[in-house]
């Protein structure tokens, strides 16, 4: 009898170790976390999500300061890919942020209205609009991410958003 | 699926010379069983009854469930079993190709969990030597229909235990192995009777192997992790344990390597990944018989491997074209 | 003596002997030719004529629209009837737009300078000529060669490798080719030689066409070019795989998301070094190739040498007419062939085979059963992929998971289509799946390369933050100094 129970209450003990174990994720370098995150994020740098840049948005979700479904451009695939990367509930993204847009979109100017006064050109992350003071401005729409910061600074709006070339 | 039946034609025809007719009942009420268990399932699921009906695998399944049954065994063990593997085993996981258990070892698994005295009473085989109490056709089916054996005789006058459950009960009793295999059931290298029977089962596997309907790695790993756990122990101590070629011909081993391992639903499925689960099976197998609490551990063993496909898929993906290793 | 580097692969039928009874002939010639501009791969071209131009047999009538595109020529002389789309067959029957040729029937050539001998050009020279004759491979991809030979040319050790393996059943145009014409494959690896710079070439062949094996080793011989040597493989689908035909002959793998220039080799089919042969030594630029008209639908199954744009229904009646027993015209091979929804199509420079099929040429498909995971497809399937795992993400559409089972690494050979015991249309499935996928892997690159501009703009304005600061600093100092 005695022998039976204390087999059983070693493997019972046993089992529930290697389970905490198996179940505790493994230490990881926190760089490497928020390159992982990192790379889930599709980078469009639009500050939806309130922070400044994807890069930010990943370092507050290592941090545990965000929630994983802050990203409006990365859509309710990109929050399920976040969840399942840092343990957490999948949850569809919330409409507070922003909404999930249905296909991509790029920044178009109208050229005919342009003015040539830079404000876009300082707005835009990832530099995808050419041109100079006083010169034609244009958005490489192949560069566009559809972040729409450079939308509010035009003075005579004179930009809109268009369906992505395909 | 129905080569499969064929190749266990031979093994279903000697057990019969061997152990009486009543596998034939057996097989009957099994198919009987599952064909309307499938069909009952098929409707519940709204799927069409033809082609998923007469498919051939639920046949295969009862056919293997009554094979691992006492030939005398009541019919509502066998109809359990089946009902069992075939609604929840297979269907209830999503049906055919679903299934991550092997469903006729389910079903074994849930009736030696739960019968298990009635599964160890087994025939003595008609051989010479030995004077099985020979029931006729009406006989047999009168006991397995009513669950109690003919007036003239009782259960202890008709039944006897397989080879391996003998040596088992011999082991545990304190006889030298050399003493267990002198006893009037053992032959030359297996149980009298089943040694036959094993080689229609080997002659039926080579079949399916010329066939190419089930690749080798998976027998030749289940019988070489045997044979190799097998030679091993009983070289260290050959009183204690039994030798390779013992445990290769002796209950499920080469049934369970060429037709019930080999299920393809529930088996790995790269070559390297069905070897790992081939061998893996071997050595349960081995362990169960040897150190468990079972007779025969093939069905645990199998389950058991069945449990652990998803991870040996996980590393096992072969090398892709053009990839690095 | 034939070796494989094929892992998995299928032995098949051939059905190669009906069709190559007969020797070539030409087609008869037909009232209309329909070019459809985007024919090849690449930019579709654009034209050079317009409604009511007197045209002539060999003159250029579209140029190409890109950087990767091709040159256009017209195969008869006449006049252009239209410009407009009409039924492509590489489109299953959707309009492409196309220049419609109407056929005067005098033949009258299109006059250009002769050539000078070839190897007076230097190479890049001789590569733009191949370019301006229109030529683009002949062994399914349409791919501009002149592209192909300008991104292999400059790789150390390059080898040319002529694919003769023609793998797939029912297509014998190449079997017939290196029978009659295999001076004009020898030409034509030469002509290649000296467009690559390269040293060594390969002429690959399957072992079960002797007669086209003896002629071109006649040709090789004759050539008495030491460069040039003849390889037997054995004949199991897909051999003539340009990857599983460069590890057979050569022995390496060419590397995922890699092209053969990768692995020193440039690899082109036998016909396209024909083609190049008679555009650099006749001056005749590619305006017609060989196609085979098999199945049990047509009367007479045999070869012919067909201008461009000629509707199939005509070649149909060049042979014979219909049987009566066709049940679908396929336009390819049994295994990777499409089914064309009407014959009012144009061969255009991908069709080497038209398939009359009947019942007795394709096995009806059965009802679709789950998949027992019986592991017949990934022994069959030639690059290494487990197709049963493939099956189970695509059903789900998981394109993660596709990703890492290498969905992008299919060929569609559809070996595992034939094997499977559950009639899964499995090369069906995965070719429905890769667009996503590679939609998936292009928002990725597409990601990493914003994410890359952006952290280049913030260092940028993070630096013109600090050496402004840095230039004030200083003004701060000097002014201190001077007070």
């Amino acid at each position: 009898m005695l022998p039976a129970l204390l087999t059983m209450v070693g493997l019972a003990t046993a089992a529930g170790i290697a389970a905490v174990l198996a179940a505790r994720r493994p230490e990881r370098d926190h760089n490497r976390l928020v390159d992982e995150i990192d790379a889930l994020l599709p980078q469009t740098q639009c500050g939806r999500c309130t922070f400044a840049g994807c890069r930010p948005y990943a370092t507050a979700l290592a941090n545990g300061e965000a929630d994983i479904n802050q990203c409006p451009p990365g859509g309710h695939a990109t929050a399920a890919a976040l969840a399942s990367l840092l343990g957490r509930e999948p949850r569809p993204v919330d409409p507070r942020f922003g909404s999930v847009p249905t296909q991509p979109m790029v920044a178009w100017i109208d050229e005919g209205a342009c003015i040539g006064c830079v404000k876009c050109i300082q707005a835009c992350p990832v530099d995808a609009i050419v041109g100079a003071s006083k010169f034609m401005h244009t958005v490489i729409a192949a560069q566009c991410t559809g972040c729409e910061l450079c939308i509010p600074p035009c003075p005579v709006d004179c930009i809109v958003m268009r369906p992505a070339p395909i | 699926m129905r080569q499969v039946l064929y190749a266990l034609v031979p093994t279903v025809a000697l057990h019969v010379v061997f152990f009486g007719p009543g596998l034939l009942i057996q097989i009957v009420l099994g198919v009987a069983t599952a064909l309307g268990c499938e069909a009952a399932a098929l409707r519940l699921r709204g799927k069409p009854l033809p082609p998923f009906l007469l498919d051939g695998s639920a046949i295969i399944t009862a056919v293997l469930l009554a094979l691992c049954l006492p030939p005398l065994a009541p019919w509502w063990l066998v109809v359990s079993g089946v009902a069992f593997a075939i609604l929840l085993a297979k269907h209830l996981f999503g049906g055919l190709g679903a299934n991550p258990f092997n469903p006729a070892m389910v079903g074994y698994a849930v009736l030696l969990v739960s019968f298990p005295a009635r599964l160890l009473q087994w025939l003595p085989p008609n051989v010479a030597g030995i004077e099985p109490a020979n029931l006729s056709l009406l006989e047999t089916l009168a006991t397995i229909l009513t669950g109690s054996p003919p007036a003239r005789l009782t259960w202890d006058a008709i039944t006897s235990p397989t080879p391996l459950d003998a040596l088992r009960t011999d082991l545990a009793l304190g006889l030298t192995m050399g003493e267990a295999h002198a006893r009037v059931l053992f032959s030359t290298f297996g149980g009298k009777g089943w040694d036959w029977i094993n080689l229609a089962t080997l002659a039926g596997g080579g079949w399916l192997l010329a066939l190419r309907i089930i690749r080798w790695h998976i027998p030749v790993a289940m019988l070489g992790a045997l044979f190799v756990c097998a030679s091993v122990m009983s070289a260290a101590d050959p009183g204690a344990y039994a030798g390779p070629l013992f445990h290769l011909t002796s209950g499920a081993s080469l049934l369970g390597a060429f037709f019930i391992a080999t299920d393809p639903v529930s088996a790995a499925t790269s070559n390297r990944g069905r070897l790992i689960y081939g061998a893996g099976i071997g050595v349960l197998t081995y362990v169960i018989r040897t150190w468990g609490g079972y007779p025969d551990g093939v069905a645990f063993a199998v389950l058991i491997m069945n449990l652990a496909v998803p991870l040996i898929d996980r590393y096992t993906i072969p090398r892709i074209y053009g990839h690095a290793r | 003596m034939a070796t494989s580097g094929v892992r998995g692969g299928l032995r098949l039928n051939a059905h190669k002997e009906r069709s190559t009874e007969h020797s070539l002939r030409p087609a008869s010639p037909v009232e209309s030719l329909v070019l459809p501009l985007d024919q090849h791969a690449g930019a579709p071209a654009v034209p050079r004529v317009k409604p009511g131009d007197r045209i002539l047999r060999g003159q250029p009538i579209a140029e190409p629209g890109g950087e990767i595109s091709a040159w256009l020529h017209s195969p008869a002389s006449g006049t252009v009837a239209a410009i407009e789309p009409r039924p492509a067959p590489h489109r299953m029957g959707a309009p492409a737009l196309s220049i419609v040729v109407a056929n005067d029937r005098r033949d009258e050539r299109y006059e250009s300078a002769s050539p000078p001998p070839f190897e007076q050009l230097s190479p890049q020279q001789l590569r733009e000529t191949i370019g301006r004759g229109g030529i683009v491979g002949l062994g399914g991809a349409v791919f501009p060669t002149a592209a192909k030979l300008s991104s292999a040319a400059g790789a150390s050790g390059l080898r040319l490798l002529l694919n003769g393996a023609e793998c797939e059943p029912y297509i014998s145009c190449d079997d017939v080719l290196m029978r009659e014409r295999a001076r004009d494959v020898v030409f034509g690896a030469r002509v290649l030689l000296h467009a690559l710079a390269a040293q060594t070439c390969v002429i690959a062949i399957e072992d079960d066409t002797p007669r086209a094996a003896e002629s071109l080793g006649a040709a090789v011989a004759e050539a008495r070019d030491e460069r040039i040597q003849l390889r037997l493989v054995a004949s199991i689908y897909p051999a003539g795989g340009e990857r599983q035909l460069i590890t057979t002959i050569f022995g390496v793998e060419v590397p995922h998301g890699g092209l053969p220039g990768d692995v020193s080799t440039a690899c082109l089919n036998v016909g396209t070094a024909a083609a190049v042969a008679q555009w650099i030594r006749d001056a005749q630029p590619l305006t017609g190739r060989i196609v085979t008209v098999t199945g049990d639908g047509v009367r007479e199954q045999r070869n012919l040498d067909v201008p461009l744009g000629t509707p199939m229904a005509a070649l149909i009646y060049d042979c014979g007419g219909y049987t009566g027993r066709m049940s679908r015209l396929i336009m390819g091979g049994s295994m990777m062939g499409q089914a064309l929804p009407h014959d009012d199509m144009p061969v255009i420079k991908a069709t080497n085979c038209i398939i009359a099929a009947s019942a007795l040429d394709l096995q009806p498909r059965g009802p679709e059963m789950p998949c027992i995971r019986c592991g017949n497809c990934s022994a069959a399937c030639p690059a290494v992929l487990l197709p049963q795992q493939l099956h189970w993400y695509a059903l789900a559409r998981d394109l993660a998971a596709l990703e890492t089972y290498g969905l992008v690494d299919c060929i569609e050979c559809g070996c595992c289509d034939y094997v499977c015991p559950s009639q899964i249309p499995l090369a069906e499935r995965f070719r429905d799946m890769k667009p996503a996928l590679l939609e998936r892997l292009t928002a990725r690159a597409n990601a990493d390369a914003a994410r890359t501009r952006f952290d280049a703009r913030t260092a940028r304005l993070e630096r013109i933050e600090s050496e402004r600061d840095a230039a004030l600093a200083r003004k701060r100092q000097e002014l201190a100094k001077k007070s």
